[in-house]
This record gives structure tokens, C-alpha cells and sequence, in this order.
């Protein structure tokens, strides 16, 4: 077991140095952030200072190191923008965009599980075919149009809801400010995660009717029906129990689509969150903070897979002696 | 057990949620009182100030900022003349001073007094800032005559000075001198970091920066003690930037926000219709232009080439076309109302003349040159760049195009890697001589002159011209000077011109005096704004 957990933990230092230079080799190709924080008519020879100054101007090995040297202890560069340390203004975005995907997730459980259990049930029906025509357009919509149509609709058209913006936010405590709390922040709330969950939803419907579908086919279930139990306790505790497995991995391996899909989401809703401050990043040239978020999500999944992974090892030795083969 | 336990939680944490509701609903009718007591402007921006500090760049964005928080000495007004601000009079004294009466019982935000300690000391600053150093090297040291009075003096006849102290902002010289509790001087003019001036302000503006955080929300407060009674109504105005075209015209359709600016062409039409939003337009001074590089491509050393590039591209067809009439074509550098203006240019557009010209000069069969453009940077560009390269083919040359955002295009420009390049230019001073300096005149690495003349055009005539011009102070002797360079251009198809950008603004019809407070700096004066 030692062995495996060094191995393993070996392994998710190695991913994230791939990803710290790949992180930086995009740094270097995505512009000069100088020209963001000049002047037009600044001179070439002041610029030049002023990247000397900054570091831009070292070899891209020393710049890696340097950045190396200082992620070890926490620091991840400065951002040009912000003007504050890069981790600080990511952990700043982070409330926004966890409440943005927990907003979403409770949509999907709520909406996927009896669409998902119905459509297995009853396949035939009109309902269902419903369900499963809406899900595959869904998916076949980009997600910045939907959110745009939305804000067409329902802001635009019949001003019911606000079409950008967080709207009104509590300080749950310190660095954490949430719209769950007023009317005015969920009232916001609805169109991102609306246009989110369009997009995940469909997977979700898919996968719970399939897992379904295959359950009700079983001994058991037939064997419950057979002795005289309430068909909804059939489903729910004894069908429905047994999908959950599959749903959960998947949900798990979503989350990472899911933080790629925020990033359009929150840009068109003006959501300010990680998702939009990294394509702000980008396209104000702010290297640093770009290259600090793609390492922290890095180092996020990457320290949640290592877990999980060492925790499968625990509890299931098989897993340990797999790698060796 | 375990569901006891669960249950227990979640009351108290609803407890919890219901106990913060009940405080913020006491916060929110405070704040519905105050902000009843007058009028809240709600204004989107593509992007918002990058500091508090006026100093730490030159771009629209902190001029737009400037103007809110604080005054200029003098001030453009619609019709490009000066209007009197903080100084309240001028006179040219001798051809290298000019005096100024600074206006009398004006306090910053802080309490402290103006005086013309307070110029002395901007100024002095603006010539240590990376981005003013260069437009303030005329400037000598100023002479502090009394509390409200002050000679700028340049360090020879200099036509622009005015025009410079449109940006001359007075900052607060008690409030802004010594060190913070970080220890670090308070004055430190910093692009990057922390620093004082990055994050407080005290200027003389109608408005105070009472909270901000950059790229989400500024609230800024009317300043209870400004020296100028006549002016707008509004008593706060919330900032957002909003960087999505699309989204920031709909927060201004679904009525959630009073000001848009600025507004992506192609919803125009879609403002104009709607009833309760009005669009505000202006012929603006930033021009389009594409530059032919004699250095990579040797035919262009050749007028006749030019000549025949010119003629090929139909810039009155882009304007009607491609930007629906919203810009104003150009044949060359100076907007109309500037020194250099020449208003009798005739139309270049003549296909049949191209193709004679090409021939003439040997080229008949064409050839192949590169294009670049941003994609990102001016109105249309991607596809203003792909009409011309379709218009070049008609006299045989083969343009490669290729666009990127402007975070990469910059780079890309100043290495020259393209035989035609695109640039758009505003000129800092509002004056015809900043346009040659910076793209027509022979480059120059010791006087930063043709810094992005990536043409390599170089014409010692235009070049005298421009530089007396810089030493004139007749202003129609000036403006004559400035002429002739710009017909030496035009005569000489130094480069292909396409038109002014338009300005545009959109506000929704609570505003009252939109089209009175919009010039064609893009600098809205928001203090001077009224609401219904």
C-alpha cells in the first residue's frame, strides 16, 4: 500500500508539471500583456524597461523556474489587471462559480430522476418521446446561444428577469459573498444555471433511463412486483437505488465539461466568476492570472483524482496491484 | 440517529439564512431611502477604469474615468473648442508661457484646498508617467505666481499646449504625498501592483469612488461640496463592465442599465427602432487605414503600385456596406474640425485606372502579398480586411490574410511580418500632427517618430512640414502647414485610407441631455447629466 500511495502521488506531481509548461508555453503565445498596460503611443524602448522589469524578457526556462519556485509556497504570480497576488483574485471568483455549478446540479437531479425514470418506464409514451426529443436539442444548441436567446426572452421580451449580473449578494463570511440569500440573487440565478443545465441535463436523462431500463429487466425487480410491493417502491428504492452507481462516476467525470461550459455561460451573463475572469484573462493578455487559473483547476482535479484513487486502493486491493502488470 | 442528526443541521442552518435575511432586508430599505433622495445612473461599459489613479495609463477608459472624478484645467466642448474647468481664464503671456487663473474656493474629495501647488505637482507627475512622459516633453517647469495663479511654460513655442492641458487633471498633491501604512510612498505611480493611487482617489470631480472592484462594479457618489452648482442631476452612478456586445445592449433593452457605450454596430438599426431607447451617434476621429510596406515589397516603392492599391479599394462601397453608413470614408488622416483637414479630396475609387496602373508598371499579372489585421480591436476590422483583400484581387494581387486579437497583433505589427498591416489611430493631442508623427513620417528610433510607420514611407518634405508645424504658434499659419503635408500624403498614396470610425452611445430615454454631454473624445460628462 505504501508503495502505491507514493507511486500514485509521484505520478500527480509529474501531471502537474506537464501542466504548469504547457500552462506557460500558452503563456508565451497569447499576446504581450505590456501592449495591454500602455499607452498607444508609448515608446518601444519603455516598453522594452517595463517587460524588463515584469521578466517577460527571460529565457522561458528561468521564467518557469522563477514561476515554479514561488507555486511551491503558494505564490502564483501577480495579476497585471487586478493588481493583486493571481491565487487571491481566483479564490475571490470562486464563490460565484461554485454557487453558478450547485444551482445547475440541483436543476439536473431534480429534473433528471423522475424524467429519466419515467421515460424508462413507460418508453412509448408521448411524454417521453418529449423528453427525449428536448434532450437531444439541448445538447445540439451551443450554450452561448441558448443563454442569449434566453436573455432575449425573458429580459428583453418579458422583463421578468435580470439579464446580467449577480444581482444583489450577502456576505455569507469573509470571501464568500452569496445570492441564495435574496430574492434578487436567485432571481438571477435562474438563466445561468437554466442555460447550464441545458446542456448536462440530456446526458443525465440518458444515462438514468438506460441504467433503468436494464434494472427493471432484472430477477429481483420482477420478484418484488411479484410479491405484492407498491409500484413506486419498486422503482425508487428498488430500481432506482441500484442505478445511482453509474449516475454518480459519470456526474464525477462531468464535473470537469461542466467547468469548460461555465466559462460560456458566465461570459455571456456577465457571471463573475472564475469562467469569465480566465477568458478576461486572455483576452486582456493578463499571462499570469491565465496561467495561475489553469494550474489551480489542474491542481484541483488532479488532487481529487489522486484521492479517489487512493481511496479505491484502500478499499479495494485489486486496484493496487493492477499498475504492476 | 443519523437523520436526527441531519435534521438538526439543516434547521439550524436555515435558521441561520433566515436570521442574515431579515438584517439585509433592514440594509436594502436604508439604502432604497437614500438612494430615493435622488437619481441613480446605471452605466455599461465595454470595459471599466484600470485604476483610480489618472496616471497609470493613457486610453479612453481612464480619460472616461478622469472626467468623473475629477477636473481638467480646460476641457473640450462639442464644437472642439476650450471651455474653462479648474481655470477659470488664460493668456499667452510670451511664446513660451502661458498663464493660467485658476478658479477660486475649489476643494477635493478630501477637504483640502485647490491651489496652483496642486498643478505644479500633476504636472510634475504626468512628466515621470510612462504613458504622458512623452506628450508633455514641450512642458518646462511651471512657475507658481500666487495661490490661483500659474505660468506653464514650454521649453519652446509649442501650438498644442492647450490641447495638453485638457489632460493636465489636478490631483490633490497633501492628500496624495508621503507614505501609506505599507510604508510605500503615496505618489508611486505603479501599472502592475499595489500602490496607493491604484486604490484611493481625491480629485475635484462631481463624483466620489465610493466602492469598486475591478472588471465587476464601481459605485461612484456625487461630490457634496463640488465647485460647480450648475450641473446634472445624478447623485450616483453604478458602474459595470460588461464585455459581451451581445448582453450589454440587452441589459440596456430589458432596462437594466440607463447608458450603454459602446454600441456594436450591428444592433444599430435594433436601438433605433425600439421606443424607449435613443442611439447617439457621432462621426468620430479615429481613422482605418492600411499600410504598404516598401521595405518587403518592392513594387510599392513604385507610386504607380500605390497608386493603383488605392484606387482598387472602394472605401465609400466598405462604409455603405460593411458598416451600414455608421462611419465617415476618409482619403485622409484629419477628421473634419482638425488643423489638417483638407475638405476638397476627391474620391480615389477608379477600378479601370488600377488595372492601367499595374500594367503600366509592369505588374499586370499581379502578385502575391501578405495582409494582417486584428480581429478584436476596431469596428469590423476582420471583415473590413477580408473586403479589401477581395477588392486587390480584381487587379491581380493575391492578398494572404491573416487576423488575431489584438493582444497578439501588436507584436506581430511592430515586427513587420506582413506586407500590408492594418492600423487605426486616434490622435492623443485631437491634433492633425499626431497622426503623420506616429504613421507617415520617416521612422526615427532616437525621436520615436514614425513609431508605427510599418509602410517605411519616408518623405523628408511631409517630415519638415510636420516639425515647423510643432514649433507654430500662428495657428492658421499652422493649420496651412499641416494642409500641405496631408495633400503631400494624399498626392503621394503614402497609404490606403479608409474612414472615421463612428461613436456611438445608447441610453435609455430617463436620460434627458444625452446628446448635450457626448463629444467626440468619447469623454461623456457624466457630472453634467440630468434624469428624469
Amino acid at each position: 500500500m505504501f508503495a502505491f500511495i507514493i507511486r500514485r502521488i509521484s505520478q500527480a506531481v509529474l501531471v502537474m508539471l506537464v501542466i504548469s509548461v504547457i500552462g506557460f508555453a500558452i503563456k508565451q503565445n497569447v499576446g504581450d500583456p505590456v501592449r495591454e498596460i500602455t499607452g498607444i503611443s508609448v515608446s518601444a524602448a519603455e516598453r522594452e524597461q517595463l517587460r524588463d522589469q515584469l521578466g517577460l524578457n527571460d529565457p522561458f526556462p528561468v521564467q518557469w523556474a522563477r514561476f515554479l519556485g514561488k507555486a511551491v509556497q503558494g505564490d502564483l504570480g501577480n495579476s497585471f489587471y487586478f493588481k493583486r497576488p493571481a491565487l487571491e483574485v481566483i479564490l475571490s471568483k470562486a464563490p460565484a462559480t461554485l454557487e453558478l455549478v450547485l444551482a445547475t446540479s440541483i436543476i439536473i437531479v431534480l429534473l433528471s430522476v423522475p424524467m429519466g425514470i419515467y421515460a424508462a418506464v413507460k418508453p412509448k409514451s408521448w411524454l417521453s418521446r418529449i423528453f427525449m426529443g428536448a434532450s437531444i436539442v439541448g445538447v445540439s444548441i451551443p450554450v452561448f446561444l441558448t443563454a442569449i436567446l434566453l436573455i432575449y426572452i425573458f429580459s428583453v421580451g418579458l422583463g421578468w428577469l435580470p439579464s446580467y449580473g449577480r444581482g444583489q449578494l450577502v456576505t455569507l463570511f469573509p470571501g464568500w459573498d452569496t445570492g441564495f440569500l435574496t430574492k434578487d440573487g436567485l432571481l438571477h440565478l435562474v438563466m445561468p444555471s437554466l442555460a447550464l443545465t441545458s446542456i448536462m441535463l440530456p446526458l443525465f436523462i440518458r444515462l438514468i433511463r438506460a441504467e433503468m431500463k436494464e434494472v427493471l429487466e432484472s430477477e429481483y425487480i420482477k420478484f418484488a412486483i411479484a410479491k405484492g410491493l407498491r409500484p413506486w417502491r419498486v422503482l425508487l428504492v428498488h430500481g432506482f437505488k441500484n442505478t445511482l452507481m453509474p449516475v454518480i462516476t459519470v456526474g464525477g467525470v462531468q464535473l470537469g465539461t461542466m467547468i469548460a461550459f461555465t466559462i460560456l455561460t458566465e461570459t455571456v451573463f456577465q457571471w463573475k466568476g472564475m469562467g469569465s475572469m480566465f477568458i478576461e484573462a486572455v483576452e486582456r493578455a493578463d499571462s499570469s492570472l491565465m496561467v495561475a487559473y489553469l494550474v489551480f483547476v489542474g491542481f484541483v482535479f488532479v488532487t481529487v483524482n489522486t484521492v479517489v484513487d487512493l481511496i479505491y486502493g484502500l478499499v479495494n486491493p485489486m486496484v493496487r496491484v493492477a499498475g504492476r502488470k | 440517529m443519523k437523520r436526527l442528526l441531519l435534521l438538526a443541521l439543516s434547521a439550524a442552518l436555515l435558521g441561520l439564512a433566515v436570521a442574515g435575511c431579515g438584517e439585509q432586508k433592514k440594509e436594502e430599505a436604508s439604502k432604497a431611502e437614500s438612494a430615493a433622495a435622488g437619481k441613480t445612473l446605471r452605466l455599461a461599459i465595454d470595459a471599466d477604469p484600470v485604476s483610480l489613479d489618472p496616471h497609470v495609463q493613457l486610453s479612453g477608459g481612464m480619460l472616461q474615468y478622469s472626467h468623473m472624478v475629477f477636473d481638467p484645467l480646460v476641457r473640450w466642448t462639442k464644437d472642439m473648442k476650450f471651455e474653462p474647468r479648474l481655470a477659470e481664464s488664460w493668456e499667452q503671456i510670451d511664446p513660451t508661457t502661458l498663464r493660467f487663473h485658476l478658479r477660486k474656493g475649489v476643494t477635493f474629495h478630501s477637504g483640502n484646498p485647490f491651489t496652483a501647488k496642486d498643478v505644479a505637482w500633476t504636472l510634475a507627475r504626468l512628466k515621470q508617467a510612462i504613458d504622458y512622459k512623452g506628450l508633455y516633453e514641450p512642458f518646462g517647469e511651471p512657475v507658481i505666481v500666487d495661490d490661483h495663479t500659474i505660468d506653464i511654460k514650454t521649453v519652446r513655442p509649442y501650438g498644442l499646449t492647450l490641447n495638453m492641458c485638457t489632460y493636465i487633471f489636478p490631483m490633490d498633491s497633501v492628500f496624495y504625498t508621503g507614505t501609506d501604512d505599507k510604508g510605500l510612498p503615496k505618489d508611486a505611480n505603479v501599472k502592475t501592483e499595489y500602490s496607493f493611487a491604484n486604490g484611493n482617489e481625491s480629485g475635484t470631480g462631481p463624483f466620489m469612488v465610493t466602492s469598486y472592484e475591478p472588471g465587476q462594479k464601481w459605485v461612484l457618489k456625487r461630490f457634496q461640496n463640488y465647485w460647480d452648482k450648475d450641473t446634472g442631476n445624478v447623485s450616483e452612478i453604478v458602474l459595470t463592465p460588461i464585455t459581451e456586445d451581445a448582453t450589454r445592449v440587452a441589459a440596456l433593452l430589458a432596462g437594466d442599465v440607463d447608458w450603454i457605450m459602446p454600441v456594436p454596430p450591428q444592433d444599430y438599426e435594433r436601438i433605433r427602432a425600439t421606443e424607449k431607447v435613443k442611439l447617439i451617434t457621432m462621426p468620430g476621429t479615429r481613422v482605418i487605414t492600411f499600410q504598404m510596406n516598401v521595405n518587403r515589397v518592392e513594387a510599392f516603392k513604385d507610386k504607380r503600385v500605390r497608386e493603383a492599391f488605392v484606387r482598387a479599394v472602394n472605401n465609400v462601397g466598405i462604409v455603405q456596406t460593411i458598416m451600414k453608413g455608421d462611419a465617415t470614408p476618409a482619403f485622409q488622416n484629419s477628421p473634419q474640425g482638425y488643423a489638417g483637414h483638407i475638405a476638397d479630396l476627391a474620391p480615389l475609387y477608379d477600378l479601370e485606372k488600377a488595372k492601367q496602373l499595374m500594367k503600366e508598371a509592369g505588374y499586370e499579372q499581379g502578385f502575391v502579398v501578405s495582409m494582417i489585421a486584428p480581429n478584436n480591436r476596431y469596428v469590423n476590422d476582420e471583415k473590413i480586411a477580408q473586403a479589401v483583400a477581395a477588392m486587390l484581387a480584381k487587379i491581380n494581387v493575391k492578398v494572404e490574410l491573416r487576423t488575431m486579437p489584438k493582444a497578439q497583433f501588436w507584436d506581430e505589427f511592430d515586427a513587420q511580418v506582413a506586407d500590408v498591416q492594418m492600423i487605426g489611430w486616434h490622435a492623443d493631442t485631437e491634433d492633425s500632427a499626431n497622426y503623420i508623427e506616429y504613421l507617415n513620417a520617416c521612422p526615427n528610433k532616437e525621436t520615436g517618430w514614425g513609431q508605427y510607420n510599418s509602410a517605411n514611407y519616408c518623405n523628408a518634405k511631409v517630415d519638415e512640414l510636420v516639425l515647423a508645424a510643432g514649433g507654430e504658434t500662428d495657428m492658421a499659419k499652422r493649420a496651412a502647414m499641416l494642409q500641405e503635408a496631408e495633400r503631400m500624403l494624399y498626392d503621394d498614396f503614402a497609404f490606403i485610407p479608409l474612414h472615421w470610425q463612428m461613436l456611438s452611445w445608447a441610453a435609455s430615454n430617463k436620460v434627458a441631455n444625452a446628446e448635450e454631454i457626448v463629444n467626440v473624445m468619447d469623454f461623456p460628462y457624466f457630472g453634467d447629466l440630468n434624469m428624469e
